[in-house]
């Protein structure tokens, strides 16, 4: 059987008090083992944001997810400075950057908008996974896996045994992630090129598909 | 009485006191059982240490008026407003309920019928302070329950002013009873319903007006036993005041209680007098187990027993059912039955007040006083009984009980110290919602702050009786935030000690002073001037030039290192530290600090912002 891996979850949401849908997902992967909850508004709420602390999260994690609701197209803003202080040159990417090969972001988010909004027709124009591209590429960028979004659409307007059942489905995923039931490998996003850090075991996974 | 004789039986009432309480403790029976049971023991019944205790008891019942001022300072009028349905409701249906009942029955018994009604009247009251201080006992006073039994008793207390002013009515001879104290006995009747009137009306004025600037004169002097003498003094004078317009001194100092109970010297006021009350009730009690005749027992045991066990009986049914009439839980209506369902102190005084109208029989009488004696007590057993073995019948039988009136007054935070700093920490949660009591020792302080309405009380905060009646059991966060650097380590040394579960966040008023406060374990330690100097260097920064969100983020981050240093120096701290005096440690200190910040301070750490660095290139 597979190792156990980490799963490193980066929570961001800057008003959890009227949170609904981001509170269910919360609640439902508390204290599960071998996943660390980190709220980073919580941990930094003037945004002086510890990167060496960050860093040596990152190396004791396998999977790293950004769990957060979706604002303009994006992420809260706390992210976005994690991702500019926190993966740094020289140890993320670039010469020498190698500190995160062979790991794997996903992004697990809730959003106002329904499914079909966010489809070419749709009032959102684009796929979700078109509009989650800067964490693709940061991914991609890394030497890291990027795994397919897990998403609650509209759960804000959800009724309440839907949300909680869509709540365990986030924590069904991490826990199939974690014991290795689903190797990760296999739950990358649509059309997500293995960089080349994962070297043969990206040969050999994309032989398996 | 000779000293001697004085001290001796002083001795004799303690030493029974020291003895009993104790072990009654200690056998789960409560303090009230263990006095009156050594009552009994040194009585002429027994042991004959001491003779009926009549004047003793008389002595004794200032105890018992005491309390009612504490009871009454306990009660904000707006409290007494909200309980204004149980008290007339509860009440007056338990006061006339269970004279109906017990007078009913004593008539079918024969007796005549005026005299079974003063029979019912008597012992339709109950103990009012061995129902207090078992609630208290078993903290049950701000539950639901224990608003009903308090609303019941207050409403008996109350009712006494009646009944003394009617009863003469009953009686056929109008013999002179008035050998009570009284200076208006004398009166017409007009100007004694004057003069009744006035001193109640006297009490309110001198409560809301007059008490305030001669507590504040007072605190002034700091003294400690002026101020016990002053409190003191309210409750003996208010006590004289009632003899003198014949009214119940108990009820007397109950609304003068009330009155002071929105002054910030209230706390002062229960911890100055409680220890007072408590030996006089104890004293009362002891008085009241060897007042219990026995001769009369042993003549008629079965009779007596009989009688006793009767009028309990009746009060239980007639208490349950008006319980259930006020939708009462069975759990709670059970609980309030059984609480109120002796005798009560006030039947003596009703007793001797009616034997001297003539309207009772002296042999009565005296049957009449055992009865209550004995139901007294038995009362603490009774409270044990229903406790130990009816209450657990509710929980298997699965009726939830009502939640508990959880007293709303009930602050989380309590800021010690309410000057420059204190007050803006709370008016921080004041902003955001949250009650603070506050506790402040500057009189002058104080009269500003009282007229903005703050619930604020006058003390010293090292004290830890003023802590816990502050709320210091039940708060999460102690603030300390005075001025005055010993104090300030006196109060974290005794909220640490005596309310451990207590969160202390603490104002320092320099590092050496923070180094302090982190090795008496406050982790949350705050330097009084830190961040309004960093708040000015980062201003300056910005007006040199640097840009705005830079010279922020410098300032953050020059903070965060200087926390970081501060914890480190503190832990490394030896010993031989505290043999250095203050000065030399300070000046010491900021060459260790200033060595240390030439070794580097984190000024722009975010690499990943500038130009070269970014990823996209």
């Amino acid at each position: 059987m597979a190792k156990q891996k980490k799963i490193l979850v980066l929570f961001a949401h800057p008003r959890l008090s009227t949170s609904v849908v981001q509170k269910a997902m919360m609640r439902a992967i508390a204290g599960l083992e071998d996943v660390t909850f980190h709220d980073l508004y919580a941990a930094y709420p003037d945004f002086i944001i510890d990167v060496k602390r960050e860093q040596q999260l990152l190396l004791d994690h396998d999977i790293i997810v950004f769990q957060h609701p979706f604002y303009w197209y994006s992420s809260p803003a706390i992210i976005k400075e994690w991702l500019d202080l926190v993966l740094q040159n020289g140890w993320a990417y670039g010469t020498g950057g190698s500190k995160l090969h062979r790991k794997f972001i996903m992004n697990a988010i809730s959003t106002g908008g329904s499914r079909d909004a966010y489809h070419v027709d749709g009032r959102n124009r684009f796929q979700l996974g078109q509009l989650l591209a800067p964490f693709d590429q940061s991914a991609h960028l890394c030497g890291m896996g990027y795994l397919a979004p897990f998403a609650v659409y509209t759960g804000r307007h959800m009724d309440p045994v839907e949300l909680s059942a869509q709540a365990e489905s986030y924590r069904d995923l991490l826990i199939e992630l974690r014991d290795g039931r689903l190797e990760p490998i296999k739950h990358l996003a649509k059309n997500y090129d293995l960089p080349k850090a994962f070297g043969a075991q990206a040969a050999r996974a994309e032989y398996a598909s | 009485m000779h000293l001697e004789e004085l001290l001796l039986g002083a001795f004799v009432y303690l030493a029974a006191a020291v003895i009993a309480a104790p072990i009654a403790i200690r056998l789960g029976l409560g303090s009230v059982l263990g006095y009156l049971i050594a009552g009994i023991v040194i009585g002429p019944s027994v042991l004959g240490f001491i003779k009926g205790g009549e004047g003793v008891l008389h002595f004794a019942e200032f105890g018992v008026i005491m309390m009612l001022f504490l009871v009454g300072l306990e009660l904000q009028p707006s409290k007494l407003w909200e309980l204004r349905r149980s008290i007339l409701g509860l009440g007056g249906l338990q006061v006339a309920g269970t004279a109906a009942a017990i007078g009913g029955a004593a008539y079918l018994f024969g007796v005549e019928w005026k005299t079974a009604l003063v029979i019912g009247l008597c012992l339709a009251l109950s103990s009012t302070a061995i129902v207090l201080q078992s609630m208290q006992e078993r903290g049950l006073m701000k539950t639901s329950v224990g608003q009903s039994t308090f609303s019941v008793l207050l409403f008996q207390d109350i009712s006494i002013i009646p009944m003394l002013a009617l009863l003469p009515l009953l009686a056929t001879q109008t013999q002179g009873t008035s050998e009570s104290t009284s200076l208006i006995a004398n009166l017409p009747a007009w100007a004694q319903t004057l003069s009744v009137f006035g001193a109640v009306a006297g009490i309110i004025f001198a409560g809301r007006y007059l008490m305030r600037p001669l507590f504040r004169m007072v605190a002034a002097a700091k003294i400690r036993e002026i101020f016990v003498a002053f409190a003191l003094l309210i409750v003996v004078g208010i006590t004289l005041l009632m003899q003198l317009v014949g009214l119940s001194a108990a009820l007397g100092t109950f609304l003068a209680g009330v009155v002071l109970a929105e002054s910030e010297y209230r706390h002062e006021l229960e911890q100055d007098l409680d220890p007072f009350k408590g030996l006089l009730l104890a004293v009362f009690f002891i008085a009241v187990g060897a007042g219990i005749d026995f001769n009369l027992l042993m003549n008629e045991p079965m009779k007596i027993i009989g009688l006793v066990f009767g009028f309990i009986l009746i009060k239980l049914l007639v208490h349950f059912l008006i319980a259930k009439l006020f939708r009462i839980a069975t759990p709670d209506a059970s609980r309030f039955s059984f609480m109120l369902a002796q005798g009560g102190e006030f039947a003596f005084v009703l007793i001797s007040f009616v034997t001297g109208l003539g309207l009772l029989g002296v042999a009565d009488a005296g049957l009449l006083v055992a009865m209550v004696a004995i139901s007294m007590a038995l009362a603490p057993l009774l409270i044990i009984f229903e406790e130990r073995l009816i209450q657990p019948l509710f929980v298997h039988g699965g009726e939830l009980r009502d939640p508990d009136v959880i007293d709303e007054t009930g602050a989380k935070v309590i800021i010690a110290g309410y000057g420059r700093f204190g007050m803006v920490v709370g008016r921080v949660l004041l902003a955001n919602g949250y009650n603070v009591v506050v506790l402040e020792h500057d009189t002058e302080q104080i009269e500003v702050l009282r007229k903005f309405g703050f619930k604020l009380f006058y003390g010293d905060a090292s004290r830890p009786d003023l802590l816990e009646a502050a709320g210091a059991r039940e708060a999460e966060i102690l603030i300390v935030a005075v001025d005055d650097r010993d104090k300030a380590n006196e109060i974290v040394g005794v909220a640490r000690q005596q309310f451990p579960n207590l969160r202390i966040f603490a104002r320092a008023s320099d590092r050496v002073h923070a180094y302090d406060l982190l090795d008496a374990g406050v982790k949350d330690v705050y330097r009084e001037l830190f961040d309004a100097s960093v708040q000015m260097g980062e201003d300056a920064l910005v007006a040199l030039g640097k840009h705005p969100y830079e010279a922020h983020r410098a300032a953050l981050l020059f903070k965060a290192h200087d926390k970081e240093m501060l914890l480190k120096a503190a832990a490394l701290r030896g010993d031989n530290a505290a043999l250095v005096d203050m000065s030399r440690k300070g000046r010491a200190e900021i060459s260790n600090v200033l060595a240390a910040d030439r070794a580097g301070t984190p000024v722009n750490a975010e690499s990943a912002w500038l130009a070269q660095d970014r990823p996209d290139q």
